[in-house]
């Protein structure tokens, strides 16, 4: 190496310097230590006691945890492709020249800038059972539908019915889907028009347009939201803690992995617990991206390839 | 064996402690040569931290050795947690008594006895409760700061509408029942409008529940007591509830419910007749019920009654000294002139609170502005007054408890199941932190003697 060269190598190093002493001291060092606190008895006050896998082995047979895992599925399962087809759908109608565009894309954007916390307590007062605006829009159809049906049906009391609990924290997400339909639209507007001419030329209907021409060219942007939303997903946090004032909602139905997590590390002081479910959420989103990533990338069409 | 914090915890904290005493700066700073300052966090906030914002101010400008900065923190006890094994802690806090287990087990506290000794702190001086309240596994911890007993409060308005005497609370749980029966009243589509009472309203006291059903739920050792007729009757009275009101209905009725700290808290705006309470409550409903808003206190209904040694739940919030101060001869400095009779009863008054010492001045009575203090006072000294569950898995404990006991509410669980699984759960819990506990315990109780040595 020449000393021109190695000056060239020095001054590499001493720029991404800042970086690399950041991703040690807070990412690399904190995760080399969680997955020795997963073998470990830690309370974060005292030394860390080795147990080998016994956090494991807890883990299994913890009820608790299968709940949790089962509550993050569920809801990745659930608000993933829901808010995929809202945005996507929106992003379409939002692409149509029609007056006051520049509006209503805004509009749809505008709960994105509200912050979770904001979110969650709005979001607490909307999906009230008895004054929350959600019911008092349902409340009427349901009426006609008893009427009409001599039936007994009732709005749901969202937040404090396990069965119920889980599907106002979907809904509670789709009030963000303005972030994802502002990708698809960027995407929608990269979609060269002569697809659309030619496939009209050939007598194709706009269904068949959106399936054959729309959706195959907005593919990487679907496979990027789509695994964007995956990890997200899995790490669903913030909203359903405030949401349940810090607890797990009712019969557990708004607990998540993400925040079993949390109440073991802070709450419990079960810090070895908490970083063996951590490794297991780590290496469930890591399968998951990578399998998608193994399987989506077959169905994506990219342009340039 | 000794523990050294993880370099990076330490920075972090470090970080934060120094953004910490950035702002505490403003607050004022120490006047004279050089005093010693402590760093005393506490998690009051409002008219209850400026009652001892005063006292800090009168501390300070007694003497000129110590100057106290005191700050007001959230989540205090996660944070004095980090700031703990960060090894930059506080040097006085002002913790709940449910954290004691938890952070002397941990070695987060400082043995309290000789100092307390040394500052002529002694027993005999507090009412047994808030004495006891202070100690665990032999060793003292704490300092009361402001205590409190817990009592039925109820709404004599809505007894008058369902025409019960105004003047004559229930005695037994049985007649809290039945009462409660009257004054429930129902919406024409059978919602539920108002209600005598609900256990679940507040419910901050939901382990310590079976106590008025006459047993406890601890052992005080290795055994959760969630088998005993006492909590097989609590959960069976829970389930109860859905049985006569409708799970849905109830919780329903909850969801309207407004804030505690407001105008719309569900005692005052007449949704829920019969509550438990703590003594602070008397403040609340000076601030925010409406106009002659009339109320009364007695002791909380039991299974039993006991008229001559009502039962009563008492707390209290703590002052400690962590583990690791730099001051903790200052600092308990500063906890005994707290605990001096004067100046405990001028904090204690501006909280609305009653006297956790022996001794109280007719001073005390006669401006307190509390109208039933003597009855929380006299239920404070009752023999039957006993501290509040104080597990070492606590946080645990509640959790799971208020999750089991809404789905016995919410008529999802069967009592007897929920009693069952709690147990269960609870038990392996215990056990696993006594199990941690038994690695520890002989070199924690080695450093405890050591502390205590003169």
């Amino acid at each position: 190496m020449t000393r021109k060269e190695k000056r060239s190598t020095l001054q590499g190093l001493l720029f991404i310097a800042p970086w690399m002493v950041g991703f040690l001291a807070l990412n690399l060092y904190p995760f080399c230590a969680s997955v020795w606190f997963s073998l470990c008895d830690y309370s974060v006050l005292s030394q860390p006691v080795y147990l080998g896998i016994r956090n494991f082995q807890n883990l299994i047979h913890d009820p608790v945890f299968w709940k949790a895992l089962t509550n993050t599925l569920l809801f990745a399962a659930v608000s993933i492709p829901l808010s995929t087809i809202v945005s996507i759908g929106l992003a379409v109608l939002l692409n149509q020249p029609a007056g006051a565009q520049g509006f209503f894309r805004t509009l749809f954007f505008l709960p994105c800038l509200v912050p979770a916390i904001s979110l969650a307590i709005l979001w607490q007062w909307m999906l009230n059972g008895q004054m929350g605006l959600v019911n008092m829009a349902l409340r009427p159809g349901l009426d006609f539908l008893n009427n009409l049906f001599g039936c007994t049906l009732r709005a749901p009391d969202w937040l404090n019915d396990p069965s119920w609990a889980l599907w106002g924290l979907v809904l509670t997400g789709l009030w963000g889907t303005g972030q994802a339909m502002v990708i698809y639209l960027a995407g929608l507007q990269e979609i060269p028009a002569e697809l659309y001419e030619a496939a009209t030329l050939d007598g194709t209907s706009a269904w068949q347009r959106f399936l054959h021409v729309t959706l195959p060219m907005l593919s990487p942007v679907i496979f990027f939201n789509v695994l964007m939303g995956l990890i997200g997903a899995l790490q669903t946090f913030a909203v359903p803690y405030i949401l349940t004032g810090g607890g797990d909602g009712p019969g557990r139905s708004l607990l998540f992995l993400a925040t079993y997590i949390y109440q073991n590390a802070f709450d419990f002081w079960n810090m070895g617990y908490a970083s063996a479910l951590a490794l297991v959420l780590f290496l469930m989103i890591a399968i998951l991206t990578l399998t998608a990533v193994h399987f989506g990338e077959k169905k994506v069409h990219y342009e340039g390839r | 064996m000794k523990y050294s914090p993880h370099p990076l915890l330490t920075s972090t904290v470090a970080l934060i402690l120094l953004g910490l005493g950035w702002q505490g700066c403003s607050a004022g700073k120490p006047k004279g040569q050089a005093p010693v300052v402590l760093e005393y966090w506490e998690k009051w906030t409002g008219f209850e931290r400026e009652a001892m914002a005063r006292l800090v101010d009168e501390f300070n400008s007694s003497q000129n050795r110590i100057f106290v900065r005191f700050l007001s923190v959230s989540r205090i006890d996660q944070k004095m947690m980090l700031a703990t094994a960060g090894g930059v802690p506080p040097d006085v806090v002002g913790l709940w008594d449910v954290n004691l287990p938890s952070y002397a087990e941990n070695n987060a506290l400082l043995p309290l006895d000789r100092l307390a000794r040394e500052a002529g702190l002694r027993e005999k001086d507090y009412l047994p409760v808030f004495w006891k309240l202070c100690h665990y596994r032999g060793h003292q911890w704490a300092l009361p700061s402001t205590p409190s007993v817990v009592a039925l409060h109820w709404n004599k308005k809505m007894f008058r509408e369902a025409g019960l005497d105004p003047e004559r609370p229930p005695r037994t749980l049985a007649e809290l029942e039945s009462f409660n029966e009257k004054i429930t009243r129902k919406n024409s589509d059978g919602s539920l409008a108002q209600i005598g009472h609900m256990p679940q309203e507040p419910g901050w006291w939901m382990p310590d529940f079976p106590s008025w059903f006459g047993g406890a739920s601890w052992d005080g050792g290795p055994h959760l007591l969630l088998d005993s007729p006492s909590n097989r009757a609590f959960f069976q009275w829970l389930q109860s509830y859905p049985a006569r009101f409708g799970g849905s209905e109830l919780f329903k009725l909850r969801g309207g419910f407004g804030t505690f700290a407001s105008p719309d808290n569900p005692f005052f705006q007449g949704k829920v007749a019969m509550i438990l309470q703590g003594v602070w409550m008397d403040n609340f409903i000076r601030q925010y019920a409406p106009e002659g808003f009339s109320y009364g206190v007695a002791p909380f209904p039991e299974s039993t009654p006991h008229p001559e040694a009502p039962l009563t739940i008492a707390q209290t919030d703590i002052l400690v000294i962590p583990t690791g101060t730099r001051h903790p001869r200052e600092a308990m400095e500063f906890i005994s002139f707290v605990q001096q009779q004067k100046h405990m009863e001028s904090l204690c008054m501006a909280q609305r609170k009653l006297s956790p010492l022996a001794k109280v001045s007719d001073d005390f009575y006669r401006r307190h502005p509390h109208p039933y203090l003597r009855e929380f006072q006299r239920l404070s000294q009752s023999p039957r007054a006993q501290p509040t569950l104080c597990l070492p898995t606590m946080r645990e404990y509640s959790n799971d408890l208020i999750i089991y006991s809404n789905l016995v509410l919410l008529g999802r669980m069967n009592g007897e199941q929920a009693r069952r699984e709690m147990a269960a759960r609870q038990q392996k819990s215990l056990t696993a932190k006594l199990d941690r506990w038994e690695r520890v315990s002989a070199v924690r109780t080695a450093v405890w003697d050591q502390e205590l040595r003169p």
